[in-house]
């Protein structure tokens, strides 16, 4: 458009640029609260880093108990030579909860067929990524879990 | 009073006369194909179905981790006819999608998204896309195990789309586990969002298609084809239809009423036989096919590009067949559909016999 200078244009000019913008306010002002309201607040994850996960004397060996760490589910393993290992349950390919196997002697997951060996390394299946492992403290008859 | 003082009066204050000049003048053409005419209706009443049993699951449903379950379990067992309300509600979801992609492979391959329908077919896409998070959000509702992992494992594919996935995850899992929150926040997409949603695109779908008539396949075009009246004639045979639905539905609800299954346990692992609703078995399925890594690239990662791309040009159709467009035939948009209805339904085979 050619620019031309009288009065009027700049006053129309003004006018749209002036609704245009307060459009422009109004709508970002309306949708940004809308849109920060629907994520989720961050809440903080638990702190814990150790919890009991489970009584020695309870696990047999070649045997697999899921247990609560924090909000998310843990697993451990106990091999049939008596090892005791533990692990985070969260299947690293799309998240669904893992189990033991006794016969296989390995870590699956249902959801995708896709298992992982004792050591929690992914050896078959889609799993991208071994599982999280957990340190693995016993004291009496407890067995310690913990981050790191 | 009679009946004609009443319309009278109607029409005096509404004014009638153009939804009652368009009953007169729309017409069904008649041909070999004429029978994929009656899944977009047969939809659409099923679509009836959903909403008025899903306003009826509302007035005992409770959308809570805690309670979730339990009052589904208080509808199946106590409610009277709470077992059938709830069985046709999820059958008729199953047959809606059904009678849904029916309608829309019918409409791929007669071509019925050439000018000036472009308009119709995009908004039969969304009306796809909503459906398909209808079914997604309901079946977590009941809060069982199935429900649960299902849910766990299609909130992640959205996670791994790129860029955006980790905003997508957590603002479908409401926080970054599926918890009591992502129930709560399914149960609003499922009775609040989506029915808004696609009243709005239904009725545009449903005015464009009033607007264009009956698209005729490019085959038949031109040719002296027999005519139906729509109203009586066609709309008494779409009722035909329509009561045949309701038998299948009744049937089926009163034979093989839809389980609950096991309450949803955060800290339990994810059954043996793990699957999908049927309409996403075949994604499932290939996703189960694609290996751990393709070169440095996460294979679900790809899987999840490649859906989508699938996804944005199945969208595009209108545009990208030129040949329809122009009048011409166009085999390879033809073969296109017939290669996807194999694909989804030979993936759809082997994830149930596997
Ligand atoms: S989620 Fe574990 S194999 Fe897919």
């Amino acid at each position: 458009m050619e620019k031309t200078n009288t009065p009027l244009t700049t006053r129309r000019n003004f006018i749209d640029y002036f609704l245009g913008t307060s459009l422009g306010a109004t709508l970002v002002a309306t949708f940004y609260p809308i849109f920060k309201f629907l994520v989720p607040p961050q809440i903080a994850e638990s702190t814990e880093s150790s919890v009991v996960a489970a009584k020695v004397s309870e696990l047999k060996p070649n045997s697999g108990k899921i247990f609560k760490f924090g909000s998310k589910p843990g697993i451990i393993v106990k091999t049939p030579t008596g090892e005791i290992r533990a692990f985070s349950a969260t299947c690293t390919h799309l998240d669904c909860t893992v189990q033991y196997q006794e016969g296989t002697q390995q870590i699956w997951c249902a959801c995708h067929n896709g298992r992982y060996d004792m050591a929690g390394k992914n050896v078959a299946g889609p799993p991208p990524r071994p599982l999280e492992q957990f340190t693995v403290n016993v004291r009496g008859d407890e067995i310690i879990v913990s981050k790191g | 009073m009679n009946m004609s003082t009443i319309a009278d009066w109607v029409n005096d204050r509404a004014g009638l006369a153009p939804l009652k000049e368009l009953a007169q003048k729309k017409e069904v053409p008649l041909h070999r194909h004429s029978l994929w005419y009656y899944f977009g209706g047969m939809t659409l009443f099923l679509f009836f179905i959903q909403v008025g049993t899903g306003i009826l699951l509302l007035l005992y449903y409770r959308p809570s981790a805690e309670n979730a379950f339990e009052s589904v379990q208080f509808i199946m067992t106590e409610v009277q006819f709470g077992w059938l309300i709830r069985s046709i509600h999820s059958w008729s979801a199953n047959l809606m999608i059904a009678t849904m992609f029916i309608h829309m492979f019918s409409a791929f391959l007669m071509k019925a998204y050439r000018p000036p329908r472009e308009f119709t077919w995009i908004s039969g896409s969304l009306l796809l896309v909503i459906v398909l998070a209808f079914g997604f959000s309901g079946y977590l509702l009941p809060w069982n195990k199935l429900a649960f992992f299902a849910t766990k494992v299609g909130t992640d594919i959205a996670g791994v789309v790129p860029g955006i996935g980790d905003f997508l995850l957590r603002f479908l899992r409401g926080g970054d586990e599926v918890t009591g929150a992502t129930l709560t926040r399914f149960f609003g997409f499922h009775v609040a969002v989506l029915p808004a949603l696609i009243t709005a695109i239904l009725f545009i779908h449903l005015l464009l298609v009033q607007r264009q008539g009956m698209s005729v396949p490019p085959s038949l075009e031109g040719k002296a084809l027999k005519k139906m009246k729509f109203v009586p004639n066609f709309l008494l045979r779409d009722l035909m239809g329509w009561l045949i639905a309701l038998g299948a539905l009744a049937a089926l609800s009163a034979i093989f009423p839809w389980e609950l299954g096991e309450k949803a346990d955060p800290f339990a692992s994810a059954p043996a036989g793990i699957k999908p609703e049927w309409f996403f078995m075949f994604m499932f399925q290939t996703l189960k096919f694609i290996p751990a890594k393709i070169g440095p690239i996460d294979g679900e990662v790809l899987g999840v590009l490649a859906f989508g791309a699938g996804g944005l040009f199945w969208f595009l159709v209108p545009f990208l067949d030129r040949k329809t467009a122009q009048g011409k035939p166009s085999r390879g948009f033809t073969v296109i559909g017939i290669i996807l209805l194999v694909y989804i339904v030979g993936m759809t085979i082997i994830g149930y016999t596997q």
